[in-house]
Order: C-alpha cells, then sequence, then structure tokens
C-alpha cells in the first residue's frame, strides 16, 4: 500500500477562479457580500476586459503584525503595479491613475485593472502578465508578503527549481565506504596469510630445534652421547661379579 | 504416548558421549571455532533474532489487529512456540557440536534433508535480505545532502510543472519507485540491470564478506557494533518523536485494545507466524552458533533472556515507529485542514484569518446552512486523523515511503536519515550473519569444497555466488521477484522444518535422552513446562499455523501489486495475476526445500539398502576420531 498525498492540494491550484471578468471601463468599488464570491462584477456593458484578480493573505503571513488593509495600502499597491508597468515597457507615462481597483471584498481580495497612459483603454492581457511576473519580488515585498500570500490568481508562479547539487553526493559516500570496506578485506587477508606463514616457520623451527641439543635423553644431552659414544649405564654393569654367586 | 520413541540404532555412535564431551572441553581440543566470551554469543544471536522484521512487521500487525489487544496472543504464543523451539535448538547445537547439516545427520541419517532443507532456506533468504540491505545503503548514501532529494519533485522539461508521474502521487512514491528501483509495470518485463543498485548490491555484500571473512572470529566483532546501535538509535528516535506535534497520538493510536480482535483467528494466526519467523528458527543458524559454546552453558536461561529481549525489541520499535506516524498523521491532518480553511476564504471571499483550525468545525456547520450547493461544488475533502493514522504500511512502503516522508518534514532532515537507515543496515546485517553462518557450516560439512581451502576463500565464493545470483533483484522488476522470494522462500519451508525438528528431537532422539543431556549440561532436568511444551504444544502450534498457511496460500489467487502510471487508479498499487511460468518459480522456491527432506531419507534408504553387505567396515565414528587425537 503507498501513500499519495489528499487531493485537496490539486484543487488549490486548480481553484476555478473565474479568470477573465466581462466588465467595461465603470468600475464600482464596493464590498461584496459573500453571496458575490463567484466576483460578479457590476458594469455596465459586459465588455472584454483584461485584469486580474488578487488576492492578499495578510494575516496569514504576518500574523500579530498584520496592517490593515485601508485606502493607503490600496494606493500602494496601485503604485507598485504602475512600477511594475513601467519597468517592463519602459514607458514613463505610467501612473497610478492607470491602475484601477475593483470590486473588493473582505478577504481581501480585488480586481485591478490598468489602463494604457491617457486613454481608457486597458493594456492586453498578456503584457500586464509579464510585467507582474518580472517585478514580482518587488511587488512582494512591497507588502512583506510571499507568492503564496499574495496571489495574482491565473498568474501561476514560476516553480523554483529544485536544488540539485553538482556532482552525485551518494558517489563520494559509496567509494569512501567501499575503499574502507577494500582495506579491510586485504588487511585481513593479508594479517591471515603473515599469521599462516609464521606458524608454519615456527613448526620448522620446532622441528629444526629436535635435532639439536637441547634434547635430553635420560638426563645425558644426546649431543654429549654422541661424543662420548655412551655412558656407563651402572645398572647394567657386572663388572664386580663376572661369575654369580651361588 | 508421551513416551513415544521410534526406534534409532546406533545413535551413540554418531553422537559425542559425555566423556568425550568433559574431555574436549578440558583440552580445547579440534578446530572448531570458539566464542571469545558469552557477550559476543549473545549479541550475534540477538542481532540474528532481531531484524528488520521487528521494525516493519511488528508494528503494522500490531495496529491492524487490535492495537494493546494484539499483545495477548503475541506474548502468550511467544512464551509457548518461541522460547520452547529456541531451547531446543540452542540445547541441541550445544549438545552435538555440529551445525545443522551434521546435528541433523547425528540424530538420524533419515533426517539430514531438514539440515539441506535449512541451508537452502538460508541460502534464499539471504539472497533477497542482502537486497534490501543495498536499497538501505541507496538511501543512506543519498542521505547526506539537504534538501533530500526524496523531499521535492523533479521539474519536467519546459519547468512548468513537476513530472507528471511525481505530482500524481508524492515525491516519495517517486523516487522510491522511479529514481531508486526505476520499477518496470510488470513481474515479466525485466528491464535492465541498473547500476546505481548493482554498486549497492556489491557493496552490500562486500561489507558482509568482511565480517564474515573468518567466520565467527570477524563475526563476533562486528556485532559489538550491529547489535547495540539500533537500540541507541531506537532511543533517539523515541526521545525526537516525543517532542515533535502529534507522535503521543499515534502511540496511543497504537496500543488502544481492541478486545474484539482477540476472537479473529486470523489475530492468533498472525501472532504465532510473527513469533516464528521473528525468532529466525529453523534457519540453521542458531543452531551453529549454539555449537561453539563450552557445553556447560546454561542454554536454558540463554534462551529465556533472548526470546524475552526479542519481544522488548519489538514493542520498542513499534513505539518509536508509531511516535513518528503519529507526528506525520497529524502533519497531514494539519495541511489537509488549513486546505480546507484556505479553499473556504477563498470561496466564500471571508476575511482572511476568520476560520481556524478551532472554529473549522462550526464555521463548516454555518457554511453549509446558508451556501449548501457552493460548499458541495467545492469537494472539500473530509480530514479524518483516524484514516491517516490506520493508513498502515509494512515492509520496505513503510521505511522507503512512509517513514522518508516523515523525516522530511523533520528539522535537520539529513542527520535523522542517516541514523535512520544506519540502524536498519545494523539491524539487516546482524541478520545476515545468522543466514550465512546458516549456509557456510552446511556447505563444510557436505564437503562441497575442498579441505584445503582456506576460510577466507569459501566465504568469499559464497559471498560472490549470492552477488551474481542477486543481480535478479536489482533489474527493473527486481521488487515483484523480491516479493515472490519474501512470499514463498521464507515461509513455508521453514514452518516444516521447524515441525521436523521438534518431531525428530522429541520423538526420533528421544525426550529422555534430551533431558538427561540438559541435566549433563547445565545441572538440572528442564521442568514440567518444558516438557509438555516440547512434547505437545509447540508442535501442535506449529502444525496449525502450516496447515492455515497451507490451505489460504493454496485457495488464494497468486495476485502481486505493481506499480503504474497509466492505472486507472493512480497511485494506487495495480493488482495483477502472475504468469504461468512463476509457479515453476514458486515450486523451486517452496517445494524444494521442502521436498528434500524426504528425498534425502528415501535417498539415503535406498543407498543403505546396496550397500547392506558391507556393514560397519568403513564407519568412522565420532568416538574413534576423539581418540585418535588423544594419542597426539
Amino acid at each position: 500500500m503507498i501513500q499519495y498525498l489528499p487531493i485537496f492540494k490539486k484543487m488549490l491550484q486548480k481553484y476555478p477562479g473565474r479568470n477573465r471578468e466581462r466588465q467595461n471601463a465603470l468600475v464600482t468599488e464596493t464590498g461584496d457580500s459573500p453571496g458575490m464570491a463567484k466576483g460578479m462584477i457590476t458594469g455596465a456593458r459586459g465588455d472584454t476586459h483584461d485584469g486580474y484578480k488578487v488576492r492578499l493573505s495578510i494575516k496569514t503571513a504576518l500574523g500579530k503584525d498584520a496592517y490593515q488593509w485601508n485606502e493607503d495600502e490600496k494606493f500602494l499597491f496601485r503604485a507598485t503595479i504602475a512600477f511594475a508597468m513601467r519597468a517592463y515597457t519602459k514607458d514613463e507615462s505610467y501612473n497610478v491613475s492607470s491602475v484601477l481597483i475593483c470590486n473588493e471584498t473582505q478577504r481581501v481580495s480585488f480586481w485591478i485593472q490598468v489602463k494604457r497612459p491617457n486613454t481608457a483603454i486597458p493594456v492586453q492581457q498578456d503584457l500586464l502578465e509579464k510585467a507582474i511576473i518580472s517585478s514580482r519580488n518587488r511587488i512582494n515585498s512591497a507588502f512583506l508578503l510571499s507568492d503564496k500570500t499574495l496571489e495574482f490568481v491565473g498568474i501561476t508562479s514560476t516553480l523554483p527549481s529544485p536544488i540539485e547539487p553538482s556532482y552525485p553526493v551518494w558517489l563520494v559516500v559509496f567509494g569512501v565506504v567501499i575503499g574502507i570496506v577494500t582495506l579491510g578485506i586485504i588487511a585481513i587477508i593479508v594479517s591471515g596469510v603473515l599469521a599462516k606463514k609464521r606458524k608454519i616457520k615456527e613448526i620448522e623451527d620446532g622441528d629444526e630445534l629436535e635435532k639439536e641439543d637441547n634434547i635430553v635423553e635420560n638426563g645425558i644431552y644426546c649431543g654429549v652421547l654422541e661424543i662420548k659414544e655412551g655412558v656407563n649405564n651402572g645398572a647394567f654393569a657386572h663388572e664386580d661379579d663376572s661369575l654369580t654367586k651361588l | 504416548i508421551m513416551k513415544l520413541q521410534l526406534p534409532n540404532p546406533r545413535l551413540e555412535d554418531r553422537i559425542y558421549s559425555y566423556d568425550e564431551l568433559e574431555k574436549m572441553e578440558k583440552e580445547e581440543a579440534g578446530d572448531r571455532p570458539k566464542w571469545d566470551n558469552k557477550a559476543q554469543y549473545m549479541l550475534t544471536c540477538i542481532g540474528f533474532c532481531v531484524g528488520l522484521g521487528n521494525v516493519w512487521r511488528f508494528p503494522y500487525l500490531c495496529q491492524s489487529h487490535g492495537g494493546g489487544a494484539f499483545m495477548i496472543p503475541f506474548l502468550i504464543l511467544l512464551v509457548f512456540e518461541g522460547i520452547p523451539l529456541l531451547h531446543l535448538e540452542f540445547a541441541i547445537g550445544q549438545r552435538l557440536r555440529k551445525g545443522s547439516v551434521g546435528v541433523w545427520n547425528a540424530i538420524h541419517p533419515y533426517l539430514g534433508g531438514v539440515g539441506i532443507a535449512s541451508m537452502m532456506v538460508s541460502f534464499l533468504v539471504g539472497l533477497y535480505y542482502n537486497t534490501i540491505i543495498a536499497w538501505v545503503m541507496w538511501y543512506f548514501f543519498n542521505s547526506f545532502q539537504e534538501p533530500l532529494p526524496w523531499s521535492q519533485c523533479p521539474l519536467n522539461e519546459n519547468k512548468t510543472g513537476y513530472i507528471k508521474e511525481c505530482a500524481d502521487s508524492s515525491p516519495v512514491d517517486y523516487y522510491w519507485y522511479r529514481e531508486t528501483l526505476n520499477i518496470s509495470t510488470k513481474i515479466d518485463d525485466s528491464g535492465s540491470v541498473h547500476w546505481w543498485l548493482l554498486l549497492c548490491l556489491a557493496c552490500a555484500w562486500a561489507v558482509l564478506y568482511v565480517c564474515c571473512i573468518r567466520g565467527i572470529e570477524t563475526t563476533g566483532k562486528a556485532v559489538y557494533i550491529t547489535s547495540t546501535l539500533p537500540y541507541l538509535v531506537l532511543t533517539i528516535f523515541l526521545i525526537r518523536g516525543l517532542t515533535l506535534k502529534g507522535s503521543v497520538n499515534g502511540i496511543i493510536y497504537l496500543f488502544t485494545p481492541d478486545i474484539d480482535e482477540l476472537a479473529n483467528p486470523a489475530t492468533w494466526l498472525d501472532a504465532g507466524a510473527q513469533v516464528f519467523y521473528s525468532f529466525s528458527l529453523a534457519f540453521g543458524g542458531l543452531i551453529s552458533f549454539s555449537s561453539y559454546n563450552s557445553v556447560h552453558n546454561n542454554c536454558e536461561r540463554d534462551a529465556v533472556i533472548i526470546s524475552v529481549i526479542n519481544g522488548f525489541t519489538s514493542i520498542y520499535a513499534a513505539t518509536v515507529i508509531y511516535s513518528i506516524i503519529g507526528f506525520r498523521a497529524t502533519e497531514r491532518y494539519d495541511d489537509c485542514i488549513s486546505g480546507n480553511i484556505v479553499s473556504l476564504l477563498n470561496t466564500f471571499n471571508l476575511p482572511d484569518g476568520n476560520i481556524t483550525e478551532a472554529t473549522y468545525e462550526q464555521a463548516l456547520q454555518s457554511l453549509n446552512s446558508t451556501f449548501p450547493t457552493e460548499l458541495s461544488n467545492l469537494n472539500l475533502p473530509t480530514c479524518n486523523m483516524d484514516k491517516f493514522l490506520s493508513d498502515g504500511v509494512e515492509g520496505t512502503g513503510l521505511a522507503f515511503i512512509v517513514f522518508t516522508e516523515a523525516i522530511t518534514k523533520m528539522p535537520i532532515s539529513p542527520l535523522w536519515s542517516i541514523l535512520f537507515f544506519i540502524m536498519l543496515f545494523c539491524l539487516g546485517l546482524s541478520s545476515m550473519f545468522g543466514n550465512i553462518e546458516g549456509v557456510l557450516v552446511p556447505m563444510q560439512d557436505l564437503k562441497i569444497f575442498p579441505k584445503s581451502w582456506p576460510k577466507e576463500a569459501i566465504t568469499g565464493t559464497i559471498c560472490l555466488g549470492c552477488f551474481l545470483l542477486a543481480i535478479i533483484f536489482v533489474q527493473s522488476s527486481g521488487n515483484y521477484w523480491l516479493a515472490l522470494f519474501d512470499s514463498f522462500a521464507g515461509s513455508i519451508p521453514l514452518l516444516i522444518i521447524a515441525f521436523c525438528e521438534m518431531v525428530g528431537v522429541v520423538y526420533l532422539y528421544g525426550i529422555d535422552r534430551f533431558n538427561k543431556d540438559i541435566e549433563f549440561m547445565i545441572g538440572h532436568k528442564p521442568n514440567i513446562f518444558w516438557q509438555a511444551t516440547w512434547r505437545v504444544i509447540s508442535p501442535l502450534i506449529m502444525l496449525f499455523i502450516f496447515l492455515f498457511y497451507f490451505v489460504t496460500k493454496v485457495n488464494q489467487e497468486l495476485l502481486y501489486i505493481a506499480w503504474d502510471p497509466e492505472y486507472v487508479n493512480f497511485p494506487s498499487l495495480k493488482e495483477l495475476g502472475y504468469p504461468s511460468w512463476v509457479y515453476v518459480i514458486i515450486f523451486i522456491l517452496a517445494g524444494i526445500p521442502s521436498l528434500s527432506v524426504p528425498i534425502t531419507a528415501i535417498f539415503k534408504w535406498i543407498h543403505n539398502r546396496c550397500r547392506k553387505g558391507e556393514d560397519h567396515t568403513n564407519l568412522m565414528t565420532v568416538s574413534s576420531v576423539v581418540s585418535m587425537k588423544n594419542i597426539y
């Protein structure tokens, strides 16, 4: 049996938010009730509209240090988006007034739309997307948030590539272990062979020693016996009685 | 009927008499190896008994058969099945002073097949067991990096997302099935030999060789580390585990008794099988180890001590494992809840922080009453802590998937990973010592190798041969082969061997003679407990377990589970039937060792009939060998 991550993780990634809402240039800034959960924009004409839904989770990110989301924060947000557009398009005419915020909710989430400078025409969706992606870090840091807590619904953050070491670490460890083991095997075999050789030598030396004077027979060294050509053994000598007594 | 004794002529000629044993004891004659001290012997036996099964099989059984209530059948069967069999093997080895083939040949020539069967089973089990150690080494080598390679999915080619197989399952699954095993979809599909696993396998056999190179002379030194280190690591993990959130939930869940499970016969049979396999009985290794002891060693006390330690280790390891599993389940539960909370906040545009873990339930209910349709459209998964805890995993899944995932969530993961895999490595290696002993000594007794070969060469040849054969397990279909070996090589034959051992000692060798032997060795006759268990209780238990196993295995359809990314219910594992040629393999694995018992008996009988005329002329009995040595 294997384990697999719950399906809810997939859900988070594929949240079926409304990507592009149909709305015209006239937008209202109203606090939504939960009934407007799907983000229906009140607008007069329902034209094609390029914009993104933004979702902030300030309390999750900062806990006790969470700041309040008020008009000043919204101003800063519009300014950063304008900055992003300027930085990407190198067009200095983008201003805070080019960025519109609408449909705020208590979640804190809202829609943004960027208009071309001094016009009412919204910029292209992909242009806006690329601009946001390129300055994503700066936008996040301005609000002390991260990709997860400052979401642009529809813009997937580039996944951080997994940190891969430049060389296979496991081969190094493997090499070390195999080296130690091989040395051990060689050491044991060599010591075994040496010990055997020493034992054989000892037995041979022992055999040779047997031929030397250290062997004693009846208290007399063999070497001495050989020189003397024998020793008189008194027990067997009959010199005194050549004839047995009657 | 209790004193039934089958005829056993010329038994005294084949075994040492008490005088000869005393003489051997005093003179320390013979080229038989000896333990340096008692501690080495005890540590080697404990190491052999305590293995990977204590860590990954017992906790699963405990949890799935009613938690604390499982202790009751386990402990009862430990006392009535494990300890008597263990004492029997120790006593017979110490008395007859031979390896498994020698011992059974001495008891009765027709029983020689039991020794041969033990040798074959030790060999087959050793083959696949060391492959698991090779996998452990692979994970160990890969633990020296931060972050651990199984903590994240690799990206696909255009770097827009994770590789599909990994995204559908999980990083730990992907790492195990794809990057380690590179597994194929079925057993027929052998794939290729994977070089990285081949290197790890070579390393595993090399380490085993260096530890076993001179028999117990070298293993006796190695066990000081391999048998004690696991306990140290388990303690470290216990302390670490208890400081993690949710670990106590795991322990409580593990030990909460469900008394109803005691009425389920499967519980008792699983407990009996676990006790039996956990004690590494019938492999022949324990008989060998015991034969190197001095004759008057107190084998009765040793058997009791080792059984108690084995049982205690199982329970201790289960506690540690489940503390970590409790932590993992709590992490999953928290992830589940916070994921659901985020979905709710997003869908209903509620202020951030409105729903917390504490208020989740009531918020859910109030939303259900006000917006039922939208809520059901969300398809929120239910977060059930018990379900996460009861995702019982055993075997390699526990070590390489569940535990590795839990480790990635702990701070300083590489350290815990290294410790964990060192522990598994030591547990496995010390069990392998017993397996090698169970192969080496019978081969020497059967005179398969020429006498002039030094011990180093014999062990080297065995290790090399096993390594070459184990290459089956490092192909793409290796895991399926391993599961096949595990189910068939190590189950039925061992039960048959153990049953024959009991019957052989009690009724062929003679319980009276055995009692006298034990009195000679340790100074007092075995009491009524041993008599009752050896003669009746333990053989009956073995018989029941064997019949149950046999009947279940024969009746069940032969299925195995496979990892198939194309499967409809992926990442669940797919059930496949074995192809027909597998039946031949199963026969080789289970049939040949089991049948070697009767076949050897028949062979010896035919041999005897042919040589009936020659009688005793060429018999060199044990007593003549001993007295020859005395002349020197």
